[in-house]
């Protein structure tokens, strides 16, 4: 078997995170081959709604979030494509008072840890940014600049921009199995190995298979996240919605379709790698929608689609290098919320293989966090 | 409705019906749900309202179906029409849209007999107004009487193509000319299997009567056509080939075009059941034992959408079916089941002499396949052209999936149904890959669209 040397890294994974690292590497000149077991952005990043939200996330993400929001408003400069991204802000609508005293209480917590960028918003400015949502709303939490891109275009750019800076991408091609050499890793596939210093771990709802090749255990659960898509219609809404008590997310992209996701869930043949749409929990869906909105009853459903997605204990990322081996690093588990934090994600793992350190306190997103849970 | 059938078939072609009746014949609660307000599938379409002065025109092989609805009528199976399925799963839910209401239902066993469809012809032009497929065409004719408007060019190739050349004659309608794209080397590679397809002389016979009936017609015939294009502003108005090393022209209103037909295996796939390649027609079927049985549990295929056969083989593949699926249901022992398949086996097996003859004689043409122009609309429903599909594998797309990602291509309504084969032919072609290997879309539920309210009030009948 033939064995490619004279790498720098070899990143796991053709994932959005897997690419975004091999960009950030690749500025850094070094030699990096990405493998992929079946082709990029074949599971969560092609199977993600699309939103980018800073709003709403754990407030150990926040500061990873607010620097992704910067880089995603000049992500051309990133990738050499805007990826469809629009900044349309992101709402979650209050129907009830509970709802609206559940949203007064997160933008409390928010504001005392020193942040500003979620923003209580009443009634009024609710209608004027969503005319469309009548009584059905009678405020909400905002974040402004918040918005979404296009998934597929993403992945296209992202893998493309990688070819570009001179990444080899194997398609098709899984890792079977990770060996530690006099000094390289050696990185066994089912028809050529590959050797270098450095081991990248982006391999999302498979991170914790890989992660286990080097000595590093985590309980990463997969689960099949679900989400549909209308056909065409009249522009009506812009800033991407979710609801404070109720499963829902929910766009219009630039070409008219709305698509409709927001935490469903589908179901997962975890074998063979696929996942079934689960109808009824999909009615909910459509009732929430009908509910908020009910002009668009007749709107026809496309397409429903499921991805594959890794969920940690606690649904933080993993980012981080390796306990037990060295030369290795890790970046999965995303856990439904990774698309936004994809262009910052990319430098932080670079950061922390050039330099060692990172500009971020990434204590939360520590690898071993959960032996510890279970030793204390 | 009821909550739970012992067998649920889609479709009422002749695979359907004969399925039906056979599993009604002992005793298994039958439903038979088909898209269309009148049974019978493509073969025998409208065949019970079909009217008299019409005989002579829609021929013997039509009015061959009417014993067969006769029984299927009688059998007891409740059948519901203008019934679309819009999802199907292997846990033997089954979602279906019936006056504006969607149900949940679920069965012992599937039977999908969904017949097969035209493969689209991707040239320049075919999205115009005025052309259509002829065997479109000659549903129309069937249901509402009606004949394209006139003159009419007929393009393409393969048995069904000649069959709708006949009909049209026979009803007068002025053709302007037909344009044959059989290639001359497909008569020397269908020759080993001429002698197989002689045991079957009557499919012979028929296939020289229609040549000898078109031959004699008063229009042009132009052999081993290529490099089809169709031009007009707002509709088409004349189509540019070759012919024998000549370039043609043609003038005309309608354009019907034909390279055969292909399974229709939008519900296999959306199942996921295992699928293989046949190559002599470049086309996927599912993979079936000899009782339609496919890859996932519960879930048989009989006629056309298991691999093109033609109507009577796809009834007996139907009554095949049924008696093995009423044998897993305990309706018949091991030795019983033998002795009732025993005859149809044989008959099955005599109908599928012919076919070896007829996908040698009409492979597809190299222009429905990979189309040789960049502008070529590929993806009807999200306007998406060759030379885009070919752009996004120059990018790095080496799979049906990452294309439609990049590009769109097969996100449409129309579940892929149209691009989905010529979508897979451009990614081999450009890569310069055996197509089977570049992998086919995943077809995504609803199989058709819903709305938002119909879901919202979808009933699960459990």
């Amino acid at each position: 078997m033939s064995n490619q040397t004279g790498l720098d890294a070899i990143i796991i994974g053709g994932g959005l995170q897997g690419c975004s690292v091999a960009i950030h590497l690749a500025h850094q000149n070094k030699r990096v081959v990405l493998l992929e077991k079946d082709t990029c952005g074949k599971h969560a990043s092609g199977a993600t709604a699309g939103g980018l939200r800073c709003l709403n996330r754990a407030p150990e993400e926040i500061p990873l979030s607010l620097a992704a929001k910067t880089m995603w408003g000049e992500i051309e400069k990133l990738v050499d494509s805007n990826c469809g991204f629009r900044p349309t802000d992101q709402i979650r609508i209050a129907g009830t008072q509970e709802d609206l005293n559940l949203l007064e209480a997160r933008r409390e917590r928010v504001c005392a840890m020193g942040y500003n960028h979620e923003e209580l918003i009443g009634a009024e400015e609710l209608r004027r940014l969503v005319p469309a949502i009548g009584s059905n709303g009678i405020g909400g939490l905002i974040c402004r600049g918040d918005g979404y891109a296009d998934p597929g275009l993403t992945c296209q750019a992202f893998q493309v921009k990688a070819l570009r800076l001179g990444v080899t991408i194997h398609q098709q091609t899984k890792v079977l199995a990770l060996e530690k050499g006099s000094e390289d890793w050696i990185v066994s596939t089912q028809n050529k190995q590959f050797s270098a210093p450095i081991i990248v771990n982006c391999a999302g709802a498979w991170g914790d298979e890989i992660a286990a090749m080097v000595g590093d255990h985590v309980d990463l659960k997969k689960e099949a996240l679900a989400m549909m898509v209308t056909s065409r219609y009249r522009h009506f809404i812009d800033p991407v919605i979710g609801h404070a008590s109720r499963k829902l997310s929910f766009k219009q992209m630039e070409n008219g379709t709305l698509v409709i996701g927001g935490a469903l869930r589908g179901i997962l043949l975890e074998k063979e790698e696929r996942t079934l749409i689960d109808w009824p929990q999909m009615r909910e869906s459509a009732e929430t929608v009908r509910s908020v909105f009910p002009f668009l009853a007749d709107l026809h459903i496309v397409r429903a689609w499921g991805g594959i997605e890794g969920m940690t204990p606690d649904r933080l990322p993993i980012i981080d290098s390796g306990k037990h081996a060295s030369g290795v690093f890790h970046a999965f588990g995303f856990s439904a919320h990774g698309y936004q934090l994809v262009p910052i994600v990319g430098k932080v793992v670079t950061d922390l293989i050039c330099s060692g350190r990172s500009d971020f306190d990434l204590e939360a997103f520590r690898i071993d966090r959960f032996e510890k849970e279970i030793s204390s | 409705m009821k909550n739970l059938y012992d067998l649920i078939i889609i479709g009422t072609g002749p695979a359907g019906m004969a399925a039906a009746v056979t599993a009604r014949n002992f005793g298994l609660s039958t439903l038979v749900v088909d898209e269309q307000r009148d049974l019978g599938g493509q073969i025998y379409h409208s065949l019970e309202n079909a009217r008299p002065e019409n005989t002579f025109a829609l021929g013997t092989d039509y009015f061959y179906g009417e014993s067969l609805i006769r029984s299927f009528r009688k059998s007891g199976a409740e059948y519901l029409p203008e019934t679309m399925v819009w999802n199907l799963d292997e846990n033997h839910n089954i979602g279906i849209l019936r006056e504006g209401k969607a149900y949940q239902l679920k069965t012992k066993h599937l039977l999908i007999a969904a017949g097969a469809m035209e493969r689209p012809v991707p040239i320049p032009g075919w999205t115009l107004p005025g052309v259509m497929g002829a065997a479109a065409a000659d549903i129309l004719f069937k249901v509402n009487d009606m004949v394209p408007e006139e003159p009419v060019v007929l393009a393409g190739s393969g048995p069904l193509f000649l069959l709708v050349a006949c009909r049209l004659i026979d009803n007068g309608v002025k053709i302007a000319a037909m344009v044959d794209t059989t290639r001359f080397g497909s008569y020397l590679k269908s020759l080993p299997y001429f002698p197989q397809a002689l045991r079957v002389a009557s499919y012979l016979g028929k296939g020289l009567s229609m040549r000898w009936k078109i031959q004699k017609g008063d229009f042009p015939i132009f052999q081993s056509a290529d490099n089809l294009a169709i031009y007009g502003a707002d509709s088409a108005e004349e189509i540019h080939f070759t012919s024998l090393g000549r370039k043609r022209k043609i003038h005309a209103k309608s354009f019907l075009l034909h390279d055969g037909v292909v399974p229709n295996i939008q519900f296999t796939r959306l199942l996921e059941c295992e699928h293989q390649w046949y190559e002599r027609q470049r086309y996927w079927k599912p993979v079936l034992d000899d009782w339609g049985n496919t890859s996932v549990n519960g879930v048989s295929v009989a006629g056309d959408c298991g691999g093109i056969w033609g109507a009577k083989a796809a009834e007996h593949a139907g009554r095949l079916a049924a008696i093995d699926i009423v044998y897993k249901q305990g309706g018949l022992s091991a030795e019983e089941k033998i002795l009732a398949a025993d005859p149809l086996i044989k008959k099955l097996g005599r109908e599928k002499l012919i076919r070896p003859f007829l996908d040698q004689l009409f492979p597809p043409s190299c222009h429905a396949l990979v189309p040789s122009s960049d502008e070529t609309l590929v993806c009807r429903c999200e306007e998406i052209t060759a030379g885009q599909i070919r752009e996004a594998v120059s990018l790095g797309a080496i799979s049906p999936g990452q294309v439609k990602s990049y590009t769109r291509c097969g996100m449409g309504p129309c579940q892929s149904r149209m691009c989905g084969l010529p979508l897979a032919e451009i990614i081999a072609d450009s890569r310069q890959v055996p197509t089977p290997t570049v992998g086919h879309l995943k077809i995504r539920p609803p199989l058709k669209p819903i709305t938002i309210g119909q879901l919202a009030d979808l009933e699960l009948l459990k």
